[in-house]
C-alpha cells in the first residue's frame, strides 16, 4: 500500500473518523463538498494536525498520535497540487518550477526538468510571469512543481474545480499521461464524476467525516450502493477499450470484453487502449435483441442486481464479458420486463451518448 | 558667504548619521516586531501592540525623559551598559539615535505589519510542501512580497528620525556638534537675535532631504512591486 490513513479530528460540529488505504495509481477521495475530503489531504500533507490517527506514505509515518511523531510539512516529500494553483507571483515559471530543488539546497536536475516540461507542454511558458498565465496554464506550471519536488506521492486538490469546462478538459490528458508516466502515486480530492471516471483507479467515497466504501475504480463506479453519493445523472460506469478501426462513415469500432462497442470517430490511433464512460441513464435494456433500431450497441449481458430508490426508478447492474454496466430505468419497466438477477437481458447504447470527454487513456501501457 | 555656516553643517551631516543609524538598528526589531503582530497568536499580543505604539501617543518630552531615567549613566540600563560594554548613550549621538530609533518604530512597524498582512498564508504553505523550512519560507516568499512595504516603513523611519525633536533634546540635550540635529539647531537658532536666516535655510535643507527619500522609496518600492507583479 502506498498510502495508509487513520484518523480522528474535530472541527467544531464537524467530526472526522476515517480510515482507508491506498495502492499505488490514482486514489480519488470522492465526495459532496463539505465531506471532509480537503481535511482529509491535509492531514496527509502536514497542513493540519489530526487530533489522533496513524499516517503512513510508501512505508514511512509521517504522522502518529500514539508514538507522538508528526513529520514537518517540508519533510514529507509530498508534492501538493492546490486547487487555485498558488504560484509564486514574484517568480517565473522557470522559477517557480526549480523552487523545490532550491530552497532543498540540491542541484539542478535537468533531465528531470526536461521530462516534467515536455510531459506537461511547459516549454513556451518558461520565462513568463505567473501573472501571464491563464487558469490551465497556471495548473498545468503547479502540477509541474509539484513533481520536481521529487515527491514520493502526489497530493491534489481539486485541481480542476477553478477551471472552465474547455480548460479542464484541455488538462484531463496531462492527468492521464502522469499517471502512465510519472510513476508517482496520487491521492485526488473531486466531487466531479467525469474527472473520477478519467483518472481513479482506486476510488475511496466519503460522507460526512466518515469512509463509506472503498475498492477498485471499476467496482466502484459500477456499484449501483454507490449512485446515490455519486449523483443519479452522473452515475456510470467504465469500460476498458481498445481502438478496432475507423470507420469512413466517422464511427470508431471498439473491442470491449463483451462485444464491440461503435462510438462517434475517436481521437486515438488504432490499438490504443481506452476508458470509456457509459452513463447509466443512456443505457435501455431490452429482453431480446432490439431489431430495426437506430442505436449501433447492443451487447448481451447479465443482470447482476437491480437496487431501487425512492423515486420511480431502479439502478441494474450488468456484466458485458468482464465489465460492468450500469442502467438507470424506471421501475415499471424492470416489473413488465421481469428482470431478475440472473436473468440475461441486451444493453442498447446510443453511439452518441458517449461524450467525448468520457473517453480517456486506458490504465494500461 | 557660505550656504550653511559650520555649526549648521555639523547638524545636517549629524541628523543623517543619526537617522541612518537609527533606521538600520530599528529595522530587524521592526520586522520582528511586525511579524509578531501580524501572524502570532499570543496572550501578551495586545499589550506589545500597546508598547509599540506608546511614542506615537505620548508627549515626546515624556518618551524622552523616560529614556534619561532607563538609559541614563545611573538609569538600570544605562549603568549596565557602560560597566558591560563601556557604552554611553545619554548626551552623546547614539543616544540621539537610540531616541530617533524608538520614536519611529511604531510607523516603520505599522507599515511592515500591513505588508505582512497582504501576503497570502497559503502561498507559504505551498512554498512549506516544497520542502521549505520557515526560516527559508520567510526568506523566498515572504520577505520578497514585502519588500515594499519594509522600504515604505524603513523610509518613514529615516523621515521621522530626521525630524525627530522632542525626545532628542530631552535625553541628549542640544550640544553642538554632538547631538545638535538639524531640528535641535533650527531651535537654536531662533533663540539668538540674527539666527533666522540660518534656521530658514536648515529649513529647506530638512525639507530637500524629506522630499528626496520620499523619492528614491516611491522608486524603490515601484520597482520592487514591478518585479513581484512580473511586468
Amino acid at each position: 500500500m502506498s498510502l495508509s490513513v487513520s484518523l480522528r479530528h474535530r472541527l467544531g460540529d464537524f467530526a472526522l473518523d476515517l480510515a482507508f488505504e491506498a495502492p499505488d495509481g490514482v486514489t480519488v477521495l470522492f465526495g459532496r463538498s463539505g465531506s471532509g475530503k480537503t481535511s482529509v489531504i491535509n492531514a496527509v500533507a502536514g497542513l493540519m494536525q489530526p487530533d489522533a490517527g496513524r499516517i503512513a506514505v510508501a512505508g514511512r509515518v509521517l504522522f502518529d498520535s500514539a508514538a507522538g511523531v508528526s513529520v514537518p510539512v517540508h519533510r514529507r516529500r509530498l508534492g501538493y497540487v492546490f486547487q487555485e494553483g498558488r504560484l509564486f507571483p514574484h517568480l517565473t515559471v522557470r522559477q517557480n518550477l526549480t523552487y523545490a530543488r532550491r530552497v532543498q539546497r540540491l542541484g539542478p536536475d535537468a533531465a528531470a526538468f526536461d521530462r516534467v516540461v515536455a510531459l506537461l507542454g511547459l516549454g513556451s511558458l518558461l520565462n513568463r510571469q505567473p501573472v501571464a498565465l491563464s487558469g490551465g496554464e497556471a495548473q498545468r506550471v503547479a502540477i509541474g512543481r509539484a513533481l520536481l519536488s521529487d515527491p514520493v506521492m502526489l497530493l491534489m486538490d481539486e485541481p480542476l474545480a477553478a477551471l472552465d469546462g474547455a480548460r479542464k478538459a484541455e488538462i484531463l490528458p496531462y492527468l492521464e499521461r502522469l499517471r502512465r508516466e510519472a510513476g508517482v502515486p496520487i491521492l485526488y480530492v473531486s466531487h466531479n464524476m467525469a474527472e473520477v471516471a478519467r483518472l481513479a483507479t482506486h476510488v475511496v467515497a466519503m460522507e460526512g467525516g466518515r469512509v463509506t466504501q472503498a475498492g477498485p475504480a471499476e467496482a466502484m463506479l459500477a456499484d449501483p450502493g454507490l449512485v446515490r453519493v455519486m449523483g443519479l445523472r452522473d452515475a456510470g460506469a467504465v469500460l476498458q477499450a481498445r481502438v478496432l478501426r475507423h470507420g469512413e462513415d466517422g464511427v470508431s469500432d471498439l473491442q470491449v470484453s463483451g462485444g464491440v462497442l461503435c462510438l462517434p470517430l475517436v481521437d486515438a490511433p488504432v490499438g490504443t487502449d481506452l476508458r470509456v464512460r457509459i452513463l447509466a441513464q443512456d443505457v435501455m435494456l431490452a429482453t431480446e435483441r432490439p431489431r430495426n433500431i437506430s442505436a449501433l450497441n447492443i451487447l448481451p449481458v447479465t443482470v447482476l442486481a437491480l437496487r431501487r430508490g425512492d423515486g420511480p426508478g431502479v439502478i441494474v447492474q450488468v456484466q458485458a464479458g468482464d465489465d460492468l454496466l450500469l442502467a438507470r430505468i424506471t421501475r415499471r419497466s424492470a416489473d413488465a420486463l421481469g428482470l431478475r438477477p440472473g436473468g440475461t437481458c441486451f444493453a442498447v447504447l446510443k453511439s452518441v451518448a458517449v461524450a467525448p470527454t468520457d473517453i480517456g487513456l486506458g490504465l494500461q501501457s | 558667504m557660505e550656504f550653511l555656516g559650520p555649526d549648521a553643517w555639523r547638524a545636517v551631516a549629524l541628523s543623517l548619521k543619526v537617522a541612518f543609524w537609527a533606521t538600520l538598528a530599528a529595522l530587524p526589531f521592526g520586522l520582528g516586531t511586525a511579524y509578531l503582530l501580524a501572524r502570532g497568536r499570543f496572550p501578551g499580543r495586545s499589550l506589545l501592540n500597546g508598547l509599540v505604539h506608546l511614542p506615537l501617543i505620548l508627549p515626546p518630552v515624556v518618551t524622552g525623559y523616560l529614556l534619561l531615567l532607563t538609559f541614563g549613566r545611573r538609569g538600570p540600563v544605562g549603568q549596565l551598559l557602560e560597566e558591560w560594554f563601556g557604552i554611553v548613550l545619554a548626551f552623546r549621538w547614539t543616544g540621539a539615535a537610540l531616541a530617533a530609533a524608538i520614536m519611529a518604530f511604531p510607523l516603520m512597524v505599522r507599515a511592515m505589519r500591513l505588508a505582512i498582512e497582504a501576503v497570502d498564508p497559503k502561498l507559504e504553505a505551498a512554498a512549506a510542501t516544497l520542502g521549505a523550512s520557515k526560516l527559508r519560507v520567510f526568506a523566498t516568499v515572504t520577505l520578497p512580497l514585502i519588500a515594499p512595504g519594509v522600504i515604505a516603513g524603513a523610509v518613514l523611519a529615516f523621515a521621522k528620525a530626521m525630524g525627530e525633536f522632542g525626545a532628542t533634546i530631552t535625553f541628549v540635550s542640544n550640544i553642538p556638534g554632538q547631538t545638535q540635529t538639524v531640528p535641535s539647531a533650527i531651535y537654536a537658532f531662533l533663540q539668538v537675535p540674527g539666527g533666522e536666516d540660518t534656521a530658514l535655510r536648515l529649513v529647506l535643507v530638512s525639507v530637500a532631504v524629506a522630499m528626496l527619500a520620499l523619492a528614491l522609496s516611491e522608486w524603490l518600492a515601484r520597482r520592487v512591486a514591478r518585479r513581484i507583479a512580473g511586468r
